[in-house]
C-alpha cells in the first residue's frame, strides 16, 4: 500500500493538530473498536470558521485526512464549510488507498458534526460566539 | 541508520546461502529427473540438501519432501491427511490462533463434510495437553499445532501435545514455520508426524518449503502430474531454491542454543526498555515460553498503522497484526483470542529479530518508539480523554 505525497506531509506535519478551550463546535466521530476516531474543534465568529483544531487516533490516512480537512475548511463560512465532501479531502491528498477511503468519510463527519454542534448551541442559546476575542486587539 | 526488525515476515538470504545457490543457475542447471550427466548432478545437489534439512529436525532424508512454500506444505499435510484418512474419521483438532494458511484449509474442510474443533488459548496464547485430551473423540484423525506463534511468539508444548495424539493414535502435524532454526526439533523424540518449514524465514530464499512426513505415514497428494518427490508432489524442483534451503537450515541448526539466547537477550532489553520507558504498554504473549526473536507489544491510545509509518520514516522496518495493514476492519485473530481488546490490538506491533541483529540496533528501535508514541498521543483524541479522565464519545463505523 502505498500514500502519495500529500498523504505522508500531512501525516508527518499535521496542519492545526490540538485541542481548542474554547471552541464554539466539537465533532467526535468513530471509535477506537474499529481504529478511528476523529475530534474536531471549530471557532465561529460571524458564520465564519475562524479557527479549526483536530486530534485523531488512527492510521497515517485518517491523520492526514483530519489534517487536510482542517487545512480547507479554515476561513470558509458555514455554509461553504458543510458543502465540504471526503471527495474534496481525497482529491487534496492525491487520492486514497481504497481500502482508505472510509478514512476520508469520517474527516467529513467530524467536521460536518463540529458544525452541527455549534448550530445546537446556538438554538439552545448557550452559542459561545467568540467576541471576547476581538477585544484584545481593542 | 536502517534497521530491519520484520524477521518473521521474511529475512534476508545470507551471502553463504547465496554463494551456495549461485552454481545453480548458470552453470549446474539440469534438469534433476534426467538421465544424463548434467541432471545426475543436479539430483546429487538436491540429495544432499534433502539430508541437510532431514538431519536439521531428526528426521530421515527419505521423510523430507521440498515444496513450494509454508503455506503449501500446511495445506498438503492437513488436507492430504484429512482425505488419506476420511474412512478412518473425520475429526480434526487445532487451535484458534494457527496462521491462515492452517485455518483457512480447515475452514474448507469444514465445508468438505469434516469436522474441525478449534482448541481456545489462554491469555499467553498457550493450548495445553490436558485440553487437547479433553478434545480428543474416537473420531480423531488429525491434529494441529503451530510450534510457534508468528505473532506473538508464544511456543505451544509441542512434544507433551503431540504424545497426546500419538496415545489417541491420530496424526499431529505441526506448523513450524517461525521456530525452525529458533528452537531445538527433533521430530522422531518430539513424536511429530507431519511438521511444514519455510526457507524465507531462516535466510533461505523465498518460494521453498519442506514437509515432513514420518516415514509410513500416508497423505494424498494434492497435484497430479511427474513423479518427483517420490511422486508425491509432483512439478520440476526448484533446483537453487532447494540448495539454498539445505545450506540455510544447516546454518539456522547449527547452534541454536548459543544464537537463541544472544537474540532473547536482545529481545528482553528491548522489552524491559518499552516498558519502563513508555507508560501504558503492554506485551504480548508470553513472557518466557517465547520466540528468542520475538517482540510484541500494544501501545494504549494510538494506532499501529501510525507506528509504523513513523518507524518507516526513520528507516526502521516492523510489522503490526492490526486491521489498517490488512484492509480488514478485524484486528489480529491471534491477538483477540489471547484476550487484548479490539482497542489495544489495533495499537500492537511486532519486533521479530533475525540473528543478525544488533544490541545498537535494539536502542536505536526503542529510541525511535518512545518519540513516535508520544507524538502520536499527543494528537491522540484517547489520550486528551484519558487525561481529562473522561470517556471518549465516538459514534458506530
Amino acid at each position: 500500500m502505498e500514500y502519495t505525497e500529500q498523504v505522508m506531509d500531512h501525516f508527518m506535519n499535521p496542519r492545526n493538530m490540538g485541542d481548542m478551550e474554547d471552541a464554539s463546535g466539537v465533532g467526535t466521530v468513530g471509535n477506537a473498536k474499529c481504529g478511528d476516531i476523529m475530534r474536531i474543534y471549530i471557532k465561529v465568529e460571524n458564520d465564519v470558521i475562524t479557527d479549526v483544531k483536530f486530534k485523531t487516533f488512527g492510521c497515517g490516512a485518517a491523520i492526514a485526512t483530519s489534517s487536510k480537512a482542517t487545512e480547507i475548511v479554515k476561513g470558509m463560512t458555514l455554509e461553504q464549510a458543510e458543502q465540504v465532501t471526503n471527495k474534496m479531502v481525497m482529491e487534496a491528498l492525491g487520492g486514497l488507498p481504497p481500502v482508505k477511503v472510509h478514512c476520508s468519510v469520517l474527516a467529513e463527519e467530524a467536521l460536518h458534526a463540529a458544525i452541527q454542534d455549534y448550530r445546537a448551541k446556538l438554538e439552545k442559546g448557550e452559542a459561545p460566539e467568540a467576541e471576547e476575542e476581538e477585544v484584545r486587539y481593542v | 541508520m536502517k534497521v530491519y526488525m520484520d524477521n518473521g515476515a521474511t529475512t534476508r538470504v545470507t551471502e553463504p546461502v547465496y554463494a551456495a545457490m549461485q552454481p545453480y543457475f548458470c552453470e549446474i542447471f539440469g534438469n534433476p529427473s534426467s538421465v544424463h550427466g548434467f541432471g545426475r548432478e543436479a539430483r546429487k545437489a538436491v540429495e544432499a540438501a534433502r539430508a541437510q534439512v532431514a538431519k536439521a529436525i531428526g528426521a530421515e532424508p527419505r521423510e523430507i519432501y521440498f515444496t513450494g512454500c509454508g503455506t503449501e506444505s500446511d495445506n498438503w499435510a492437513l488436507r492430504g491427511a484429512a482425505y488419506a484418512n476420511a474412512k478412518k474419521g473425520r475429526h480434526i483438532i487445532t487451535t484458534n490462533i494457527e496462521h491462515h494458511a492452517v485455518l483457512h484449509t480447515c475452514r474448507q474442510l469444514e465445508k468438505e463434510g469434516f469436522e474441525v474443533t478449534y482448541l481456545p488459548v489462554d491469555s499467553y496464547g498457550l493450548v495445553t495437553p490436558e485440553q487437547l485430551e479433553a478434545a480428543m473423540r474416537p473420531d480423531t484423525v488429525l491434529v494441529s499445532v503451530m510450534y510457534a506463534n508468528n505473532e506473538v511468539g508464544t511456543i505451544e508444548p509441542i512434544p507433551e501435545l503431540a504424545a497426546v495424539a500419538k496415545r489417541h493414535g491420530a496424526l499431529f502435524h505441526t506448523d513450524a514455520v517461525q521456530a525452525v532454526g529458533h528452537v531445538e526439533i527433533d521430530v522422531k523424540a518430539q513424536n511429530i508426524d507431519m511438521l511444514s518449514l519455510s526457507g524465507h524465514k531462516f535466510h533461505a530464499p523465498k518460494g521453498i518449503g519442506a514437509l515432513y512426513v514420518r516415514h509410513g505415514v500416508r497423505l494424498q497428494r494434492l497435484m497430479e502430474g511427474g513423479a518427483q518427490e517420490r511422486g508425491q508432489r509432483p512439478g520440476t524442483e526448484n533446483l537453487a531454491g532447494i540448495v539454498g534451503l539445505g545450506k540455510a537450515i544447516e546454518l539456522a541448526t547449527g547452534d541454536i542454543p548459543a544464537r537463541a539466547a544472544k537474540m532473547a537477550a536482545i529481545r528482553d532489553h528491548m522489552i524491559e526498555r518499552i516498558m519502563n520507558e513508555i507508560p501504558h504498554v503492554q506485551l504480548n504473549g508470553h513472557p518466557t515460553r517465547r520466540m528468542c526473536g520475538n517482540v510484541n507489544v500494544s501501545f494504549y491510545f494510538i494506532e499501529s498503522e501510525s507506528v509504523l509509518l513513523h518507524l518507516d520514516l526513520r528507516g526502521v522496518a516492523a510489522s503490526s497484526g492490526s486491521a489498517c495493514t490488512s484492509g480488514s476492519l478485524d484486528p489480529s485473530h491471534v491477538l483477540l483470542a489471547i484476550g487484548v481488546s479490539h482497542e489495544h490490538a489495533n495499537g500492537s506491533i511486532r519486533l521479530s529479530l533475525s540473528d543478525e541483529n544488533t544490541m545498537e540496533e535494539a536502542d536505536y528501535v526503542v529510541d525511535c518508539l518512545v518519540e513516535t508514541v508520544a507524538k502520536l498521543r499527543a494528537m491522540s483524541p484517547l489520550y486528551e480523554d484519558f487525561l481529562k479522565g473522561v470517556e471518549t464519545v465516538g459514534t458506530d463505523d
